[in-house]
């Protein structure tokens, strides 16, 4: 008798209906991408609908693109770079306010999740004041730099969850039978947390492969990264070439995304 | 009790006074902490706490368009930008677009949000992860999506055409509306995950007993779903309006030049006039406008209970 909800029969107009209407809003909220990725494949040779053919070329023509493999080139440094950087200073820091306890650790956790609250817009400009009389614009250390902070609160905060979830005691007793701090942590708290990292660092690397606006304000004249690129392609021209090249970017964020939700779950990770 | 302290703790037996132990590891963990911590506010320091700190202090000094900065201590570029209609339409301008693109995200975001808290599907976890994977999506490409939707060729446009609805192209790029467009769909993501986890407080057996008690659906919802979820909702708006009023590209790809908002203005004034000070003291003003929305909100959710 409990098992059966007692009003029932009402929602049955309702939920075909419903169901109607998420189904059109995730059609809306995956349009965009669907679109340019039969955009890619797409004859035409200005941006227009419907596609009157189905062709490879876009692909084909993308190794001699320069745009595509110089701004492929800088990304990849750049973000290689970020998300080593990030986790060097990140993860320590995640054990800090996890397995210690200290004065001021509330200010010190929110300094850290911080830059996800400031505009990029803002920090690119400071940064462009602050890096250019150093003549660091224009240059990989510059928006690395820049990319480190957007970066950090992600690698912090998935780190201290694999941390918060998991029990102590077996560092206690590695400690207790003579491992020192190094070893613990290599061979007990590393393999713990090791899902919260690799989250960590996959987010951090497509969140300063796909940046823009730091790229942007940081690298005005010189070392332009493939969003920036395709930033500016399609600021001038909106042909389909460009949206080859989007593919390609589509499919490095879901390798991303399928390996964060593998090792924790997309939701409790961003 | 005391015996298997002592026991416990054999330093006290080798001569050490009460209380040293627990100083010397204190002092250790002192030295482990902040060894720790150290290169992670160095990090944050250089890459996020100067620059800021340096934007607040140029925008006191006084600026001219051709890059010539005077240090010193004046309001000129705040007096600037506050004394110029122009500037207090593009303030204004860019809040109406974060209200606007704020309200419809959500009204959009909400359905699904429910649906995902809902759902008993065995693909739940899935479904919840397509909804917010276009987070991590490039929003250069998502905005380039949506020039090639609303594009004078795009799909819209060439869709009606097709089918007789209209003769010559709807102007859906360019402006505003493909602005607002294009950023409430790629807000979306932002919305559905900030609602998700205050829709926890939705109990279906609420609604049931509602239901059960004679009340209509319409009176279910108002009255039951909509008040419960109504902490996410506004969680939700305000992540979406932070968000919409400091972006950068989707203006600047789907409002093509004709759309001045805070987060153009500043990109104009930094590479094209070089005015530094005054896209310093243009930052500040949307970072108050920031802070403003933020404390508003904190002190919305203590009235509704937090």
């Amino acid at each position: 008798m409990n098992e059966a909800p007692l009003f029932k029969p009402k929602f049955k107009i309702g939920k075909p209906l419903f169901g109607i209407l998420v189904f059109i809003l995730y059609v809306f909220l995956l349009a965009p991408l669907l679109v340019v990725v039969v955009t890619s494949f797409s004859s035409n040779q200005y941006l227009s609908f419907p596609p009157q053919g189905f062709t490879l070329k876009w692909y084909e023509v993308l190794p001699d693109e320069s745009i595509f493999v110089n701004g492929m080139q800088v990304s990849l440094i750049v973000a290689v770079s970020v998300t080593l950087i990030t986790l060097a200073i990140g993860v320590p820091a995640a054990l800090a306010l996890e397995r210690f306890e200290f004065k001021g650790k509330g200010a010190v956790l929110s300094l850290f999740l911080s830059p996800l609250l400031v505009p990029s817009i803002v920090l690119a400009l400071g940064l462009v004041l602050i890096l250019s009389p150093l003549r660091l614009t224009n240059t990989y250390e510059g928006i690395i730099i820049g990319h480190v902070a957007i970066t950090f609160p992600f690698v912090v905060r998935t780190t201290m969850m694999s941390l918060a979830t998991t029990d102590t005691s077996c560092e206690a007793a590695a400690r207790i039978l003579g491992a020192g701090p190094w070893t613990v942590f290599r061979r007990i708290t590393l393999p713990i947390i090791q899902p919260g990292v690799i989250a960590g660092g996959v987010i951090a690397f497509i969140v300063s492969f796909d940046e823009a606006v730091i790229s942007l304000f940081v690298a005005q004249s010189g070392l332009p990264t493939l969003p920036v690129q395709v930033l500016r392609y399609v600021e001038n021209s909106a042909d389909a070439a460009v949206a080859a090249l989007s593919v390609i970017l589509i499919l490095i964020s879901l390798v991303v995304v399928v390996i964060v939700e593998r090792v924790m779950g997309l939701r409790k990770a961003l | 009790m005391t015996t298997t302290q002592t026991q416990e703790r054999p330093g006290l037996r080798a001569g050490n006074t009460p209380g040293s132990l627990e100083k010397a590891k204190a002092r250790r963990d002192r030295r482990t902490y902040t060894a720790l911590l150290i290169p992670a506010i160095l990090g944050l320091l250089v890459s996020f706490v100067l620059p800021l700190a340096y934007m607040i202090r140029m925008s006191f000094n006084h600026g001219e368009a051709d890059g010539v900065i005077i240090e010193g201590f004046t309001l000129d570029s705040y007096i600037q930008p506050l004394s110029d209609p122009f500037y207090w339409k593009v303030t204004l301008d860019t809040f109406q677009m974060g209200v606007v693109v704020g309200v419809v995200c959500v009204a959009l975001s909400y359905p699904i949000t429910l649906f995902l808290a809902r759902t008993t599907s065995k693909y739940k976890s899935a479904l919840l992860a397509i909804a917010i994977a276009p987070l991590l999506t490039s929003a250069v490409v998502r905005t380039y999506g949506w020039m090639v939707i609303l594009g004078s060729n795009g799909l819209v446009n060439s869709s009606l055409e097709a089918l007789g609805l209209i003769s010559a192209p709807l102007k859906l790029t360019n402006n505003m509306l493909g602005v607002q467009i294009g950023l409430v769909e790629i807000s979306m993501p932002y919305a559905i995950l900030a609602m998700i986890s205050g829709f926890g407080r939705l109990n279906p057996q609420l609604e049931e007993a509602a239901g059960s008690l004679g009340a209509s659906k319409f009176q279910i919802f108002t009255k039951v779903t909509l008040p419960l979820t109504l902490p996410g909702v506004l969680t939700g708006f305000l992540m979406v309006f932070v968000l919409s009023i400091s972006t950068f590209i989707t203006p600047t790809l789907l409002g093509g030049g004709s759309v001045q908002v805070l987060a153009t203005e500043i990109y104009d004034q930094t590479t094209g006039l070089l005015n530094w000070p005054f896209a310093a003291a243009l930052s500040v003003i949307l970072l108050v406008l920031f802070g403003a929305v933020v404390a508003v909100y904190q002190r919305l959710t203590k009235k509704l209970g937090g």
